[in-house]
């Protein structure tokens, strides 16, 4: 009983950093239709902004997170114009694979270079650092604090793309972007925006989640596998497939780490093969699947 | 879903290549060059064999690779799977019972083809992202059972004590390599020439008519997914007999040879060197590994930071990779000799 509470915290907390981080990836894949292999890089990016800004600077842990998702994205916009405007909707799945692998090489050589091989971390806040009590049981505050976040950014995205103006139009453009164009959607303006919105989801997973998935160079490229599964399991483009995605995944990997810790990864991908075999396109078919 | 489809299709015909008969072909020089420049090398870097056979067995690796992506168009990160397989298949014969370079060789391929066949007929069906994916759960998987498996393959320990016998009875896997490179580079040789064979017979072609145009294949009455899925199976024959080959002459098998990196870097050095061309492979990774052994000896991630700005550099001006720009070369200085 003990066990399956703990899993249950730790699975849906798990769950709640894949779901923020991936979800940021199954937007753009949805509009753009690049398979961005440096989604991991941007999240691995935005955790050690945080973590500088908190350990070198003396930011405060709010702070720090709003410092990182802005630079992140900042950072990371150019590279939208120079990049990957070039891979958008391509054919050729290959191209986007090397170019955003390539990306990746680069971040993780700079990152690197600029911040040392070791593992970084970011120091909680006091708030965060408890437990609060649940009933009869008592959960790590943060477990609850990055559910909790999980929750608020599954209703802010859907309250974003539902409801504002701007959904209406992102819709619009992943439907059938010719036509958008045609009615005066600015689609490039609105791929910048999206681009922007998926690497500050990934920049937000990443400081969020640095306790779980720990900073270091090889972050990039250790799980990105973890987002793609993700992002394959949920549907492109669907953000309660995503979430769905991200939870059972999550609980299926944890479950397994707690009770067969000997077969580590196992049954994870045995899971995503099954699922993927039986559903090819995900749980929900997004937008473009 | 039909939305997809004619995407899809509309955008497969704008990005589609030029017709491989019109393509400067300088496939007929390629495989005795190949020949050559290794016999060559054997002589002019003694010192270097530990190298020079990696390479060789490389090479036979991101050749598996270029049949499926270049002939089938099959988008894969996990070919590391029948490597391994392959690698693991081999050293497990010689360690417990028969120590034969051909026997073990035979024994990779053998383990690598059914792996590809099994796994393919199970993932092929699918198509992108969906594909990908299951290429890279299936590599994982593989890895994780060659970790868990201690008994046979020594966990993350990896595989030792394999000693191969002597080639045919007469050559010793001599303490130099000499033996090792010379057995290696005969391996990627007799593949290349094999893997010519292959993409040059019907089915071959049949295979490069799926990558272009699925739909017209199943309407003159072929099976796209059963071309692919047995281009996968040889192409896993191919990387399991490479995998072996590292098993014969390293002697050793790490749990590396299953994982993502090595699927990655096989992608980037048949990007590097060329897709759809075989010698392209050969190129690709000895350009690659050359590369890597000069530079990753000052530090690894510079080395990184190099490959990555080098693909991204690959993808947005040079997207048939260096085999296209030594075609190029070679067809501006045609014309110029040409006059034309």
């Amino acid at each position: 009983m003990e066990s399956i509470f703990g899993i249950a915290v730790d699975g849906i907390a798990y769950g709640m950093i894949l779901f923020i981080i991936s979800v940021g990836l199954s937007v753009t894949l949805g509009l753009m239709r690049v398979v961005n292999l440096a989604h991991g890089a941007f999240a691995m990016l935005g955790g050690y902004v945080a973590s500088y800004a908190a350990q070198s600077v003396g930011l405060p842990y709010v702070a720090a997170l709003i410092v990182a998702v802005a630079l992140t994205v900042l950072a990371t916009l150019p590279l939208e114009r120079l990049l990957y405007r070039r891979i958008y909707g391509s054919a050729n799945e290959l191209s986007q694979v090397l170019l955003t692998i390539g990306l990746t090489f680069v971040i993780v050589a700079g990152i690197n270079y600029l911040f040392g091989p070791t593992l970084k971390r970011i120091p909680l806040p006091d708030l965060l650092t408890g437990t609060v009590a649940l009933g009869p049981k008592a959960i790590p505050t943060h477990r609850a604090f990055v559910i909790g976040a999980g929750a608020a950014t599954l209703v802010g995205l859907w309250w974003l793309l539902e409801r504002t103006d701007f959904g209406i139009r992102l819709r619009a453009a992943v439907d059938d972007p010719a036509m958008a164009a045609a009615l005066g959607i600015r689609t490039e303006r609105l791929y910048l925006a999206t681009f922007a919105l998926g690497t500050g989801l990934a920049a937000l997973g990443g400081v969020l989640g640095a306790e779980l998935l720990p900073l270091e160079p090889y972050y990039a490229i250790r799980y990105i596998v973890l987002f793609l599964a993700v992002v394959a399991v949920g549907g492109a483009g669907s953000i309660f497939g995503s979430a769905a995605a991200a939870l059972a995944l999550g609980i299926i990997d944890t479950a397994g780490k707690y009770l067969i810790p000997n077969f580590g990864e196992f049954f994870f991908y045995a899971a995503l093969i099954l699922i993927l075999f039986r559903w090819p396109h995900g749980f929900f078919k997004g937008r473009t699947a | 879903m039909t939305s997809v489809a004619e995407r899809d299709g509309k955008a497969a015909a704008v990005t589609r290549p030029l017709p491989p008969g019109r393509r400067r072909d300088l496939g007929w020089i390629g495989i005795p060059l190949v020949a050559a420049a290794g016999l060559a090398a054997y002589w002019l870097l003694p010192d270097d064999l530990a190298l020079l056979t990696r390479i060789a067995a490389s090479a036979l690796f991101v050749l598996s690779l270029d049949l499926v992506l270049g002939y089938g168009g099959i988008a894969t990160l996990g070919q590391a799977a029948m490597f391994g397989t392959g690698a693991y298949a081999a050293g497990i014969v010689a360690v417990n019972w028969n120590n034969d370079p051909f026997v073990m060789l035979a024994a990779g391929g053998l383990a690598g083809g059914l792996v590809a066949l099994v796994t393919g007929a199970l993932i092929l069906h699918a198509r992108g992202l969906t594909l990908l994916m299951l290429t890279i759960a299936v590599g994982q998987i593989v890895q994780e059972v060659a970790n868990k498996a201690r008994d046979w393959t020594g966990g993350s320990d990896g595989l030792s004590g394999i000693d191969p016998a002597p080639v045919l009875g007469l050559f010793r896997f001599d303490m130099f390599g000499h033996t090792a490179y010379l057995f290696a580079l005969a391996v990627l040789v007799i593949g290349l020439l094999v893997a010519r064979r292959i993409v040059r017979s019907p089915f071959g072609l049949a295979c490069r008519g799926v990558k272009e145009d699925p739909l017209r294949i199943s309407a003159i009455g072929g099976s796209p997914k059963s071309y692919l899925v047995a281009l996968y199976a040889v192409a896993g024959v191919f990387a399991g007999v490479a995998g072996a080959l590292t098993a014969v002459t390293s002697g050793i098998v790490g749990l590396d040879s299953a994982g993502f990196p090595w699927s990655a870097e096989a992608l980037v050095m048949l990007v590097l060197g060329g897709t759809g061309r075989l010698y392209g492979a050969v190129i690709g990774t000895a350009a690659f590994m050359g590369i890597h052994h000069v530079l990753a000896a000052s530090d690894p991630f510079h080395w990184m930071g190099f490959i990555g700005l080098f693909l991204i550099g690959i993808v947005l001006f040079l997207p048939g990779g260096i085999a296209s720009g030594v075609e190029r070369l070679g067809g501006l200085l045609g014309r110029k000799e040409g006059g034309a």
